[in-house]
């Protein structure tokens, strides 16, 4: 008789493809990936930093609500993010907005958001970061944690239903998220009804301040995966060609009608969100020092594309410049455009505006006639 | 999260199939059960759009718990009627998801007691994403199964959910109690680009009623927001759905053999909730009594209450609006017990007579 534990097997082994300098390992596992690609992923690196940098210090005047960072997180947001194709739909949390980016979502569309002007797509309803664009198959993002899992892999069995269906589902979620009972049922799911998905597990190391040795215990999220019918694979998610080819090759495998759990061990440098008060009181200034230096996704694509001719400091510098103009030009025209009109407040409740709400409206557009003297009406969108 | 096993399960509907019912009119045609009419219902619609399918524990292989999908994974195979693992919010996630995606999932609950599991779906994801996503993802998604008192079940298979779902702007609730109202109000959830939470009764599964013509077609659907007027009076109102719309017709009758003619109005929808014809039967009858399953606080009885206090319909009334309601307690096990916690007909008969008689007591539930 024997039982089995965590130690019986030896852990998911991670991949990864070039080293801390941005060489790489081995050479045939050297993703083909075109010059203009490879520039685009560095780019938009560099825009999301920016962004980062920029609009955390915009929370910290009072212009926006709240704002969540992705330093740490470059390479597996953009490397995932290219290696999807536009009609692929996408799930989010909310620390991935290279992926958006990368996907096409304008800085002008995610500064909107963020301020719930009348441009916001969301038409000012939601919390900063709960980007969505229909056109650009990305599920408007929802806050309670991982229900998003078993809605993608309800998705993507819409799509498995279409005739000849090219399409799948990728899933990001957090090594926290993955507790819910939303996510074991998902990975069930996944497997039994043999869904088109990638669930993306951005494992950083904390949910919030709890780190990951108290967040579960076993192999990691990868293990479970492998536990419930799904094909797994562990990668360094601050190796951005890494991701890359992973999720490459998880999209050939879900087309298939065989769903893929992908772990991507990183690490989140900056805090949880501007609802952190801890200033980091909750780990050594070591560790972060090690992680944001030693396993820096941007350093690293960075000087893979210096060893290949592809860049160099000037354009470097150049280009951070343009990145962070285009940020602040953007912030200030936000800054400037009217709130979203008072109807959106009572539209969308239903397909259809039920005759209490429309009373309702009526009542205020009558009420606004007679005293909008007294209501800074000015703020906001007009017809 | 089966509640009881297979066999005792069967063994309880054949006795209470044998139940007598009576209803207000025989009309030429053959009876139809609540359950048949459910499942015509979604056999039809399934047939007229195949993005419809149906998901949840036991639907397909087993023909459902309660028999309401028998024969229809014959019919349309494993794509459009899954048999889920057990996890409510799993595929309450699942079945959004892909209403997300473009499908039209009919999601049935076990109970819906087991809902509770699934509820930040129910409310978070699918009554919440159309006005978050700024209009951009519809969510055509039908919630059904059994809500309510069963029969000997015990708290925690018991409750009533009208009040909670009714609560929550984005979600359509409706609580049919005839065969017809089953049929018609199904067809119209499915049909219906919102969310719709759809509150059957396991008691009422195997009552036969009759159905008219019209109401074995294919293109009979009731309309969601309207009432019924089961029975028209003119001494006093009774407003019930569900199966309290039976405890309240069984006390009509008994009432006008002592001359007392009741207004029974089967409201079909909790939400939206059809208050106008409350208040023009108010208009008529000047008293008015709320008939619910459901426990007192915040319950169904409660809205309507406060709905008559901010409208005109408060003025027509002659005396307070009393509501009889289930019993405040988690439903006790012990089978007298359980029948003495729900209204029956002799507490609707009592609360008749006490506002006609404007002879209101203390209620002793508080």
């Amino acid at each position: 008789m024997k039982f089995l534990n965590e130690q019986s097997y030896d852990p998911i082994p991670i991949y990864r493809v070039i080293d801390n300098k941005g060489q790489v390992i081995d050479r045939t596992e050297e993703p083909r990936i075109d010059n203009e690609t490879l520039l685009n992923m560095y780019k938009t690196m560099v825009q999301l930093n920016q962004m980062d940098e920029i609009l955390i210090e915009s929370q910290q005047q009072g212009r926006i609500s709240m704002y969540l960072t992705n330093y740490g997180e470059e390479g597996i947001q953009v490397g995932s993010g290219a290696a999807l194709l536009p009609r692929d739909m996408i799930f989010a949390q909310y620390r991935e907005l290279g992926v958006l980016l990368y996907r096409g979502m304008t800085v002008t569309e995610i500064i909107n958001q963020c301020y719930g002007n009348h441009e916001d797509r969301d038409k000012g309803r939601q919390i900063p970061m709960h980007f969505g664009n229909k056109e650009k198959n990305i599920v408007t993002a929802s806050s309670p944690l991982a229900t998003q899992m078993p809605q993608a892999v309800g998705a993507a069995y819409a799509f498995k239903r279409a005739p000849n269906n090219e399409r799948c589902v990728i899933c990001y979620f957090g090594d926290g998220a993955a507790s819910e009972g939303d996510a074991h049922a998902a990975f069930n799911f996944a497997a039994t009804l043999q869904c088109p998905v990638i669930l993306f597990c951005r494992n950083n190391g904390y949910a919030v301040w709890t780190p990951t040795n108290q967040q579960y215990r076993g192999d990691g999220i990868a293990a479970r995966g492998l536990a419930l019918g799904l094909h797994t694979i562990r990668v360094d998610g601050t190796d951005a060609l890494a991701v890359y080819r992973a999720v490459e090759r998880a999209r050939e495998i879900a087309i298939q009608n065989k769903p893929v759990l992908i772990e991507a061990m990183s690490y989140r440098v900056g805090l949880h969100s501007t609802a952190d008060f801890s200033n980091n009181a909750f780990r050594s200034v070591e560790e972060i020092q090690k992680w944001a230096q030693e396993e820096n996704p941007v350093e690293k694509l960075r000087l893979y594309l210096e060893g290949r001719g592809l860049w160099n400091s000037d354009i470097e510098k150049q280009f951070l410049k343009e990145a962070r103009d285009i940020v602040l030009r953007t912030i200030q025209e936000a800054d400037q455009k009217k709130k979203a009109h008072w109807k959106e407040m009572l539209q969308d409740v239903y397909y259809v505006m039920p005759q209490h709400l429309q009373k309702q409206m009526n009542q205020m557009e009558k009420h606004l006639e007679k005293y909008k003297e007294h209501y800074p009406l000015d703020q906001f969108q007009s017809e | 999260m089966a509640l009881k096993s297979p066999p005792v399960l069967l063994g309880l509907l054949g006795r209470l199939s044998r139940r007598s019912f009576s209803t207000s009119k025989a009309l030429a045609s053959t009876p139809v059960t609540v359950r048949d009419a459910l499942k015509q219902a979604i056999d039809e619609e399934m047939e007229r759009d195949d993005k419809v399918f149906v998901l949840g524990e036991e639907v397909a292989q087993y023909d459902g718990a309660y028999k309401v999908t028998r024969g229809l994974w014959k019919k349309y195979g494993d794509k459009r009627v899954i048999d889920t693992p057990i996890t409510e919010i799993g595929f309450a996630g699942i079945a959004v998801g892909a209403a997300f995606g473009g499908l039209k999932p009919i999601c049935e609950f076990m109970t819906f007691n087991f809902s509770m599991q699934a509820i930040d779906h129910i409310i978070n994801s699918a009554a919440k994403t159309f006005y978050m996503s700024a209009g951009a993802i519809p969510v055509p998604i039908v919630f059904r199964g059994p809500n309510g008192v069963a029969a000997g079940v015990g708290a925690q298979h018991s409750q009533c959910f009208g009040a909670w779902y009714g609560n929550c702007p984005g979600l359509k609730v409706l609580m049919p109690y005839s065969a017809e109202d089953a049929k018609g109000l199904l067809k119209a959830a499915i049909r219906d680009p919102d969310p719709v939470v759809f509150l059957e009764d396991e008691l009422m599964y195997g009552v036969p009623f009759p159905m008219s013509d019209e109401a074995m077609s294919a293109d009979f659907v009731l309309p969601i927001g309207k009432a019924k007027i089961e029975r028209p009076g003119s001494h006093i109102t009774l407003v019930c759905a569900g199966k309290a719309t039976d405890t309240a017709l069984q006390a009509a009758n008994e009432l006008a053999g002592n001359g007392i003619e009741c207004e029974v109005i089967n409201l079909r929808s909790i939400r939206p909730l059809d208050f106008d014809t409350i208040a023009q039967s108010v208009a008529k009858t000047h008293h008015l009594v709320t008939v619910e399953q459901g426990w007192p606080q915040s319950g169904i009885g409660a809205e309507i209450c406060a709905r008559v206090m901010e409208s005109s319909a408060f003025f027509e009334l002659d005396a307070p609006v009393w509501r009889v309601t289930g019993v405040d307690v988690p439903m006790p096990y012990t089978r007298s017990l359980e029948g003495l916690a729900v209204p029956r007909a002799p507490d609707v008969v009592a609360a008749v007579t006490a506002v006609l008689g404007n002879k209101i007591v203390e209620p002793i539930r508080q």
